[in-house]
Formats: structure tokens, sequence, C-alpha cells
């Protein structure tokens, strides 16, 4: 790939990128609007996450990418390969050992720490886009801090269903000011949003990059009598047993037949590694087929 | 026992491989050449150059093969290419006015300087399948005339010499390019017409079609319709003066539309712009309507709520690598989200039977003292 | 232009970019924190670190003000050459370079209610950075950090206007840190 430059983009896109990233850092939760360019992968695939990591991305780097928990999903795959081959970054599965992480819909399991950077793949990047679709109502409900449409969603759906009717993309205040949508990680991620790391979010094709600096103060919408609840399937996980993950749900046979297991594979593994052992698992290794 | 599915590497390999197969199609047949496509399907290839941004009939053809004839996925393989590409500079606005015309139409005068020129057009073939192009036939030659040396003005510059038309005055400002800047709105003309030039063709269709159907009809009438090849100039700053870099095809269409007019105001017709690379008529004509359409709040007209008028809606809904993209992604793996759906609602199940069974318990649907009072993440 | 200009930019743009951009956004995001950057040597009396700034975040498409004390021929010729970023008064500045005392005060856009984005980042060039001085609280720092800012009620002033406001660079040498809005400053 040596016609290409390093991390692909060129390096005006990259300084335009990284002036929106800083501009996000100091408006914490703002969407800041960037020049997304046309990427060699879908808009809607991580385009936006992609045009940050190459904006952040240095030789030195070890480059790890998720999508659903997971770094074998074909389009998480696919996405490591591309910095493989323009960045010459190493890459690995272990989220420790990582200096940035890419991800799509979930936040590792593991805590991160101040030295990494966690970029998000973000489809929509506006969390009132469902309750108003123009872009121009929504940039103004912003600017005037109206977040009262949120209210009235949340509120409506407590009085329908008993409970708020949001089970990812669940929306957060940040530093008590912007309403931001996490991407769409499932609420069990919420509070993990407040941590040493810094995120970084990109939406390639809706032209936006917001940031939130570590430890800035990241709040799940709720009312005090219906306080936000992270929720995830009231198992433990059936390969290494954990009782703490998030939990992809399995259908094991043609009678239906349910199985659990992490949805964060490196902290999976990592457990069975170290001989933690689910109801239907077996030690690692031994299944290698 | 359960093993954990593993293996993206090797399917995508795998179906890169399988792709590559499918694409040359039965090796008995001859492979198609990249000439042939930009010569023989020069209508796809001009509208992968348009919708690309990207005037080269090669390249085109080259994405077509490689995309195994799938038009909006060769656009994106130019739109990924172009934009790796470095910018030397702008060129000077071209001059249709000084086009060497192969197709020149008017719809509102019978006959004017430069007259009627049917051109290459599938106007008036009768659409029956030739069966003898099946035979890869030899066509005889068409007849040829001397080309004219004059130019052939704008049927638009009579009207605009009798101040029937709403003039439309040079500014030489540099026009935004929504490819280096961030779409913005209320977005100026001048991108629109950019967006439209990039959008989908169907999708522009639908939006002209529907104002002609009566949502926010404007009446058009095609004042000129022209296709042919005109020079592009760049200002070289080193000499000082601009210097012809090459030549390209494009079809401009020019609308005239319902007068507007107001107590002060004489009456005076409207117009409707279209340009695009290539021989895109049926692109052209749209654009151009829609372009008028979208012109509601400057001609000083009503909003009548309809689709081509609502300008964010179409600026944000007309390019089809983004449209494209976006619906294809829902193919993705999803289960996260899916599955945490699935526990809210197995949950919300659960409380609405236990309700059910004992519905004095539940005060109102909520099933509690809402407030209504929202926790707010205060910073300090 | 003189050769002076020609030299000292970026050996290989695109990595000593993207090191010095690491660098940069780790001290945005965590105001208080020192970072070095290296790879570019500006003229004086521009600092090192205020000239790899600029080499990192300026081109075309970003005016930048120059204050008197760093608006000489040989700085304008050689942020010329390596970025082509226009010069502009302090109204049109994406990025302000010049010392505290020079800076302070001037009108600088601050963004929009619609658009707090479009503020000018001052790179306020300094004699020294330390971690003393004053105490700095908000998002990036977990519970406190200090950093030797040359006062305090200028930014006490900036940080109320969030979420519009200045964001602000501090250089000195081959050192960088970094005042966000956001932060509280006691």
């Amino acid at each position: 790939m040596s016609d290409y430059n390093f991390a692909y983009l060129d390096e005006q896109t990259k300084r335009m990128i990284r002036r929106a990233i800083l501009k996000g850092l100091a408006i914490p939760g703002y969407q800041v609007p960037f020049a997304s360019r046309e990427m060699p992968m879908p808009y809607g695939w991580g385009t936006g996450g992609v045009q940050v990591s190459a904006a952040v991305l240095t030789p030195d780097d070890t480059f790890k990418v998720i999508d659903q928990g997971a770094d074998d999903t074909t389009n998480a795959v696919s996405i490591r390969r591309f910095f493989e081959k323009t960045a010459g970054v190493a890459v690995t599965e272990a989220t420790a050992e990582a200096s940035v992480i890419q991800t799509r819909h979930r936040i590792p399991e593991e805590v991160l720490r101040a030295d990494q950077i966690l970029v998000y793949q973000v489809p929509i990047p506006e969390p009132l886009r469902f309750l108003e679709p123009s872009e121009v109502e929504t940039r103004k409900m912003h600017s005037l801090e109206e977040y009262g449409l949120m209210h009235v969603k949340l509120y409506e759906d407590i009085s329908q269903h008993g409970a708020i009717a949001t089970s990812y993309a669940y929306p957060v205040k940040v530093e008590g000011r912007y309403v931001m949508d996490p991407s769409p990680i499932p609420k069990f991620d919420n509070p993990k949003l407040e941590m040493a790391a810094i995120q970084l979010f990109g939406a390639g094709r809706e032209q936006r990059i917001y940031a939130v600096p570590p430890y800035a103060k990241v709040v799940s919408l709720d009312f005090e009598d219906f306080p936000f609840e992270a929720s995830k399937a009231d198992h433990a996980c059936d390969l290494c047993g954990a009782e703490d993950s998030y939990l992809d749900e399995l259908i094991v046979d043609d009678a239906g037949g349910r199985l659990f297991m992490c949805s964060d594979t490196d902290y999976c593994s990592t457990r069975r590694k170290a001989g933690h052992v689910g109801a239907q698992g077996v030690p690692l290794g031994e299944d290698a087929a | 026992m359960y093993v954990a599915v593993k293996g993206g590497e090797r399917a995508i390999d795998a179906a890169h491989a399988w792709l590559a197969e499918e694409r040359r199609g039965d090796a008995s047949v001859a492979e198609l050449s990249v000439p042939q496509i930009r010569e023989q399907l020069k209508l796809a290839v001009n509208r992968v150059m348009a919708e690309g941004s990207l005037y080269d009939p090669d390249l085109a053809a080259l994405a077509i093969k490689q995309s195994r004839g799938d038009l909006i996925e060769a656009i994106f393989l130019i739109r990924a290419y172009r934009t790796t590409l470095p910018r030397f500079g702008g060129s000077v606005p071209i001059d249709t006015g000084a086009m060497t015309c192969d197709r020149r139409v008017s719809a509102t005068f019978k006959d004017a300087p430069g007259g009627q020129m049917l051109g290459p057009t599938f106007d008036y073939t009768h659409r029956l399948l030739d069966f003898k192009l099946a035979a890869e036939g030899e066509v005889p030659a068409a007849a040829e005339v001397e080309a004219g040396t004059a130019q052939t003005p704008h049927i638009m510059s009579f009207l605009d010499r009798e101040g029937l038309i709403q003039p439309e005055t040079d500014s030489d400002t540099t026009p935004p390019d929504l490819t280096r800047t961030p779409l913005e709105l209320p977005a100026t003309r001048d991108l629109r017409l950019q967006a439209l030039a990039r959008g989908d063709e169907g999708f522009i269709l639908g939006m002209a079609y529907s104002t002609q159907r009566g949502y926010a009809r404007n009446h058009a009438f095609v004042a000129e319709l022209r296709i042919g090849t005109v020079a592009v100039e760049m200002d070289i700053p080193e000499l000082g003066f601009a210097i012809e870099i090459g030549e390209i095809d494009v079809t401009e269409c020019e609308t005239v539309n319902q007068f507007q007019g107001s107590k002060t105001q004489p009456p005076q017709f409207t117009r409707g712009y279209g340009l695009v690379f290539g021989m895109s008529e049926r692109k052209a004509i749209s654009m151009a309507l829609v372009d008028r359409a979208l012109r509601w709040k400057e001609l000083g007209e009503d909003n009548l709520g309809a689709p081509a008028q609502d300008e964010e809606f179409v600026l944000y809904h007309a390019d089809n690598i983004q449209a494209t993209g976006f619906l294809e992604h829902i193919k993705l793996p999803h289960y996260v989200d899916f599955q945490s759906e699935l526990e809210l609602i197995r949950k919300l199940r659960r409380e609405a039977e236990a309700n059910n069974a004992a519905p004095s318990e539940s005060a109102g649907a909520s099933g509690g003292n809402l407030s209504g009072k929202m926790k707010e993440g205060a910073a300090e | 232009m003189q050769t002076d200009a020609l030299t000292g930019g970026f050996a290989d743009a695109p990595i000593d970019a993207a090191h010095a951009f690491r660098r940069i956004m780790q001290v945005m995001a965590q105001p208080g924190r020192i970072e070095t950057v290296t790879g570019g040597t500006p003229p004086a009396p521009l600092s090192q670190a205020g000239g790899i700034v600029l080499l990192t975040l300026c081109d075309p498409e970003t005016p930048v003000f120059l204050a008197p004390s760093r608006d000489t021929k040989a700085v304008r010729d050689w942020i010329t050459f390596h970025t082509g970023a226009p010069f502009c008064g302090p109204e049109e500045a994406s990025f302000a370079v010049g010392t505290w005392e020079e800076l302070n005060g001037l009108p600088f856009p601050i963004g929009t209610a619609e658009y707090p984005d479009r503020s000018t980042t001052l790179i306020v060039e300094c004699d020294r950075l330390s971690q003393d001085g004053a105490t700095l609280r908000g998002p990036g720092i977990k519970d406190t950090a200090t950093l030797s800012l040359p006062e305090r009620a200028a930014f006490q002033a900036n940080a109320k206007l969030f979420p519009l406001g200045l964001d602000h660079i501090f250089t000195a040498g081959d050192q960088v840190a970094a005042l966000p809005r956001t932060t509280k400053v006691s």
C-alpha cells in the first residue's frame, strides 16, 4: 500500500480531523462538524471511527478492533487489516495490550487505563434525531439546552410500559450540558462511560466527531422515581462463568436451547485461560478443533 | 460443550476469492476489456463519472468492470479513489455557450439560432429489442455533416435580453465544496447544485417527477438541453493567464418556469438549472426541476411542504453512497443491541403479565407514582 | 524568503505530525499534564513547541494571528512555507500565537451558541511550564491538577462562558500543556 499515505488519509484531512478532535475534547459531548471523507469502506460500516483512528494512530501503537465485543467479527477483521496494511501498526486482541481500541457497539469489560484511547463507530450521532428528524431543529435545541423532547419521550415510555423502553444507545448528559448519544452500546455499558481513557466518537456519514475526556461526568438520563438501571441477561457466562459481563444469547439446538456467553471475547478467553469454567464450558485449549 | 464460532478472517478471504471468480463469469466467454466498456457502455460510464464526481472515462470503465456492473458500487470505487487525489487548483468556469454540441433541443421555440439538433438520442427509437445486436452485427456509418464553426447561443439569452427571465448575476466568489466542508443548512444554491449533480439519478428523478405531479409544481419547460464538448481551462499563476488543460463532455439543461411578479415588479419567468458530466440528460433535466423547486424561498414562494422543496430532506438523502452504506450496514451483526432489546421486552412482558394477574396492585399504567422530575447530571 | 524558512519543518511529516498530535491531544484531554514534542525547529522567537503545534494543526484552512512579539518576517516566512496558513487579525483567527500579555483581552471569536467549536485556540508562549501554581478541576482531571498559569482571573472568566470560550495550548521550549474552556481554575 505504498501508494497511500501513512494511515491512508492525506495530511490535510488528518489535520482537519485532529482540529475537530481537540475541539471535541474541549467541549465534551458537543458534536463537532467535520468534512468526512469517502473512505474505501461503506458509510455506516465504521468510516467515522476509521477516520478518527487514522488521525490518532502513530506507528508505535498497538491497535485492537472489536465489533459486538468480538475481535473476530468480519467487520472488525476488515478494519484491523486496513490499518495493519496502511499504518503498519501492531495489532492485538488483548484489551490490556492495546493503546488504541476501535469499537462498534461495546465498551470492553476490562477497565481501561489513562494511556488508552477508545474510538467509537457512530451511526447516528444525534441523540434527538429519532424525536426530531431535522438537523436545523436539533442543532437549535442543543444550543438552547432544550432537551424537553427527550424528557417527554422517556416519560411516555414509563407511562406506557412502566419502564424506559430504551435498551441501547441510551442517552447521556455530559458534564451537565450536552445530551449525547453514546453510540449503540447496550445500556449495560453506560456506567463505564466515566473512565480514565480518552473516548472519541466518529460518525462518518453524518460528518460529526465528539469526545469525552477522561473522568468527565457522564450521567444516563433518568427520573428520580425511575432511576437508570444497567441491565444484562440474568445468567452467568456458560463458557467462563463470569457474572459481571454482558452476555450474548445463542440458540444452540433445534429445540431452541439457549447458551449465554460473554460478548467481550477477550475478556472471556482471558478468564478461561486463567482456569475459570462456566456451566457448559471446558478449560481453554481443549476445544481447539 | 460449546465451541465458540471463529473464522472471520478465513471467511473474508474465501468470500473475496469467490467474488473474483464470479466477476469473471464463464471463462469460455471472452473477457470484457476496459476500452470495450468505455466505448460501448458509455452511458453507464457517464453516470459513474457524474455521481463519482470524477471525469475519467477509463477509470469509470474499470470501476464498472470491477463492480460487475453494479453502478452504485462503481461510483463508490471512484469516490474512494477520488478522495485520495491531491488538488492542484480549481478550473475557471466552463463556458457552455462555446460548447461543440452533439445534441441541442429546445421545447420553447420552434427554431432559434444554432438550430435544433437531435444528435445520438434514444428519443423516437421504437423500443423494440434489436435481435440483430445479439448477432454482433456491424452498424453502417451514420451520415456526417460539417460541424458549424459558429457558437450556439443559449436560448435563455434571448429571453434574458427581453428582460423576461429572472436574471442570474455572475459572482466571482469561489463556490463551496461539500466534499471539503461539512454540509451546513441553509445551503446556498451553488452548494445545492453540487449536491444534486453528485446525487443519485433515481432519487433526483423521483423528486423531479413529484414536482410534475403536483408536489410543488413549477411548470417547467425545457428551454434548452444541450450535450457536447467544452474546454476546461485553469489559471496558471506563473503564466498569469488561463490555459486549456483538456475537454470534457457535459449535459446542460435550462428550464424556464412559471413566472413571478409582484405589485412593484412586473412578472418574469424563473429558471432551473442542471449540469452533469457526460451524456446524462435524464439526470440534467431532473436536476433542473429539483433546483427550481428548492428555490422557493429566494423567489418568494410559499413552502407547500412538498418533499422537493425541503432542502434538508433532498440534500441529506440524495447521495447514493451514503444511503447504500447506511442501508446495507443493517446486515452487519447487531446482536448486542438485539440482546438488550430481548431482555427489555421479556422484562416488560413479565411485568405486564404480573400486573394483569393482580390488577388491583397496579396503580395506573406506570405502576408507580411518577413524579416526572428528571434528574440532571449537574457538572458541579 | 530566506533559506531558513525552508528548513525546520517535519522531516517525515506523516509520522512526526502523528506523534506530535498525540501529545497535544493528551494535554488537551488532561489539563495540567505536560508533554514534550519534537520534530520541528522554527525560527526564534517562536518556541520549538509553538512551531510544532502550528506544523501539526495549521494549513491553508486555518487563519493564524501572530502577536507582535512573534510577528517577524522569519516566523511568517516559516509558517507560510511549511503550513500555507494565511495571517489574519484576532477576529478571524483559528489559532493565535503570542505571550499571554499580548493575547489576553483581544477580540478572538469564542464560538456561537450553535457552533461553539468555532472559537480560537490560543498558543500561549511561556518562559516555563511546571505543575505548580493554579489548581485545576474539570473534565480530564481525576481530582485536581496544578499548572503554572500566567494568571487566574481571565481563565475563570473564560470558563464561565462555557460552552463558548477559548481553548489554550501553553508552550515553552519543547513542552506543551493545555487548558480547555471546561477547566475550572482556582
